[in-house]
C-alpha cells in the first residue's frame, strides 16, 4: 500500500523542516530548521513522532492535500484556520488536536491567523532525503529534501511508515502575542547616535512585506549611524539585528546568510525567537533591552514551559 | 591572540582579534577555529571564522556564555599542528561573455585589461573565510593598485562560477546569487558541491588559491572530461 498526500495546492512557502543543521556556518550553510521551535515540537508530540521528525511548515496560506493510504493521524499547530474534508463534508479543524484521516480525505490549510508559520505533522515517517542530517529545505541554496525547493502543486508527499499508536491527542495551547521583543545590545551598539539608540529601544517599527525565512526587514524611524555603516564582514546568527546604511534594521532569521558586513545593533534574546518569527508583515514591533543573565534565565524558564507542555501530551 | 571576548546575544561568544585585517591576524582566527573544531564540544553548534573575528555559537539548553568563554580561554591553541594549508588551482576563463565588469575595472583602476589579468593571475591568494552563500571563498590580498569598491548597484543575479573583485579580496560565486562584486571571469569548477556531505567546499579557510587562465575552448570542454 502506498501512503501519500497529493498536493492539490502547495501554498505560498511550504517546505519540509526539522531541527536544522549544525556545524556548517564556517562553510556558509545556515542553521535552517523549523522557524517556531515550540510549535514544531508540539506538532510531532501530538502525533506520537520523535520530537526531531520532519514536518510540513507553511507560511500564510498552507497547502491543500488529498490523502490516499491506510489510516493515519495528523495535527496542525500554530494559529491556523483549516478544514478537514471527509466524504465531501467539511469539518472545521482545531489546532493542537490530532485527527485520524483515511483514503480520500482532504486537509485544507486555509491560512495562518495574524501570524506567519504553521505546522502540519503526520503520524509516521515521511520519505525524505536528508542532507547533513537534516531534511530542512533552504530554498536560497537549494539544500535539503525536495532538491532544496519549496513544494509545488501536483507533487506527492510519500509516507514510509505509519505510527501504530493512533489514539487521539490534544492539548490546550494559546500562542501568546508579543509586541515587545527583548534584545541584548550588540557589539556595534555604539556605532549609533544617542538619538538612534533611543529610537531603537523606544519607538515602534513595522514589519516589512520583504520578510522571509532569511530575514525580517523593519521600517520606521531611521537609526542614525555616526561611526561607520560597514564593518569587516563577520559571522551572523539568527536573531542578530543589523542596521545597514539606510537606517532600517534587518533581523536575521533561520535561513540567513552566514556572513554580513553591516553593524550589529543588537541580538534578539533566544526566549523571544519563536514569537518573533510569528510577527506578520504590517504588524508593529518594539524592542526592549535585556541583559545577558536575565536572558539566560528567561530562556531556561521558557524551555521548562515547553517541556511541561510536551509532557502533558 | 584574542583581544577581547564578549557575548553576541545569549547563545554565542564573540572573539575579537583586533581591528586589523591581514593574513597573520586571520591565521590566528583560523588557529582557534581549528583547535575548537578538534575539541568537538557537543554543546557548541557552530563556529564562524572571519577576517578578524571568531563567533562560537552554542546550544543555550546545554551550556551558557560563562562556560563557553572559559573553554575558549583555556584552549591550548599552540598544540594544534601548524596548518598544512592545501594549494588549489582554479581555472578561470576571461572571455568577454564572462568578464562582465572588465570595462568598469579598466576605467576604475586605470589599468589595461591585459595588465589587470597579468596581475590577477600572477599571485597566490589566501582564503580568509568562506560563507555569505554556501562555500563562497574570500581570497586575499589583491595588490593595492587592483582594489575597487563594490558596484554602485548590485546585480540581482550573478552567474554561478563568477570570479569577482572588491577591495583587497577576490571571491567566487558558488551558485547564482545577488551580488555587488566586480566580475572578472568565470570558473567551470564546482567550488561548492552540495551532493558531497563530507567536503562540500573545494576551498577552506587557510587554503592557498592560484588562478589559472584558460581559453573558451578549454572552459567549454572542462566538464566533459
Amino acid at each position: 500500500m502506498i501512503n501519500n498526500f497529493e498536493i492539490i495546492r502547495a501554498g505560498v512557502n511550504t517546505t519540509f523542516q526539522d531541527q536544522g543543521r549544525n556545524n556548517l556556518y564556517h562553510i556558509g550553510i545556515p542553521f535552517s530548521g523549523a522557524m517556531d521551535n515550540r510549535n514544531y515540537s508540539l506538532a510531532n508530540k501530538l502525533v506520537g513522532n520523535k520530537l526531531n521528525s520532519p514536518v510540513v511548515e507553511f507560511a500564510y496560506q498552507g497547502p491543500h492535500l488529498k490523502y490516499s493510504g491506510d489510516k493515519i493521524n495528523i495535527v496542525v499547530t500554530g494559529d491556523v484556520v483549516f478544514k478537514i474534508i471527509k466524504s465531501g463534508i467539511e469539518i472545521d479543524g482545531n489546532c493542537y488536536e490530532s485527527y485520524q484521516i483515511e483514503a480520500g480525505d482532504e486537509i485544507n490549510l486555509i491560512s495562518t491567523n495574524k501570524s506567519v508559520y504553521g505546522y502540519l505533522a503526520v503520524g509516521g515517517e515521511l520519505n525524505l532525503k536528508f542532507q547533513w542530517n537534516s531534511c530542512s529545505i533552504n530554498t536560497k541554496a537549494n539544500i535539503g529534501s525536495n532538491n532544496g525547493k519549496k513544494l509545488e502543486d501536483g507533487q506527492k508527499i510519500n509516507i514510509l511508515n505509519i505510527n501504530s499508536d493512533q489514539s487521539k491527542k490534544k492539548t490546550n495551547y494559546i500562542n501568546s502575542k508579543v509586541e515587545n521583543i527583548r534584545v541584548i545590545k550588540g557589539p556595534n551598539f555604539d556605532y549609533f547616535s544617542d538619538e538612534g539608540k533611543k529610537i531603537f529601544f523606544e519607538k515602534e517599527f513595522s514589519v516589512s512585506k520583504l520578510s522571509d525565512r532569511m530575514g525580517m526587514r523593519l521600517e520606521g524611524p531611521k537609526i542614525e549611524n555616526v561611526v561607520n555603516t560597514n564593518i569587516k564582514s563577520e559571522g551572523l546568527l539568527k536573531g542578530v539585528i543589523q542596521v545597514p546604511a539606510d537606517g532600517n534594521p534587518i533581523i536575521m532569521l533561520s535561513d540567513h546568510g552566514t556572513i554580513g558586513g553591516y553593524p550589529k545593533i543588537g541580538v534578539v534574546a533566544s526566549v523571544d525567537y519563536d514569537r518573533l518569527v510569528q510577527i506578520s508583515p504590517g504588524s508593529k514591533i518594539k524592542f526592549k533591552e535585556i541583559n545577558l543573565s536575565d536572558a539566560e534565565t528567561l530562556f531556561k524558564l521558557y524551555e521548562m514551559d515547553t517541556q511541561n507542555l510536551l509532557n502533558q501530551i | 591572540m584574542i583581544k577581547n571576548i564578549s557575548n553576541l546575544g545569549d547563545a554565542a561568544v564573540y572573539c575579537d582579534f583586533g581591528i586589523e585585517v591581514n593574513k597573520s591576524v586571520n591565521s590566528e582566527v583560523i588557529k582557534y577555529f581549528k583547535a575548537l573544531k578538534k575539541e568537538n564540544v557537543e554543546s557548541i553548534n557552530n563556529l564562524t571564522p572571519s577576517y578578524n573575528k571568531l563567533i562560537v555559537s552554542y546550544d543555550l539548553r546545554k551550556t551558557n556564555f560563562k562556560e563557553v568563554k572559559k573553554l575558549i580561554e583555556n584552549l591550548n591553541v599552540n598544540e594544534t599542528e601548524d596548518d598544512n594549508s592545501t594549494k588549489i588551482e582554479i581555472p578561470v576563463c576571461c572571455d568577454d561573455q564572462f568578464s562582465l565588469d572588465i570595462k568598469t575595472l579598466e576605467k576604475k583602476l586605470n589599468i589595461s585589461r591585459d595588465k589587470i589579468l597579468e596581475n590577477f593571475f600572477s599571485k597566490e591568494y589566501f582564503c580568509y573565510m568562506t560563507g555569505f552563500i554556501a562555500g563562497m571563498p574570500f581570497l586575499g590580498d589583491l595588490d593595492e593598485n587592483m582594489r575597487v569598491p563594490r558596484l554602485e548597484t548590485p546585480r540581482v543575479k550573478v552567474p554561478k562560477g563568477s570570479v569577482a573583485l572588491t577591495e583587497q579580496f577576490a571571491n567566487i560565486y558558488t551558485f547564482e546569487s545577488p551580488g555587488g562584486w566586480n566580475i572578472l571571469g568565470n570558473t567551470p569548477v564546482d567550488v561548492f558541491d552540495n551532493s558531497k556531505e563530507e567536503e562540500p567546499n573545494l576551498i577552506n579557510p587557510g587554503d592557498i588559491v592560484v588562478f589559472k587562465q584558460i581559453n573558451l575552448e578549454k572552459y567549454n570542454s572542462y566538464n566533459d572530461k
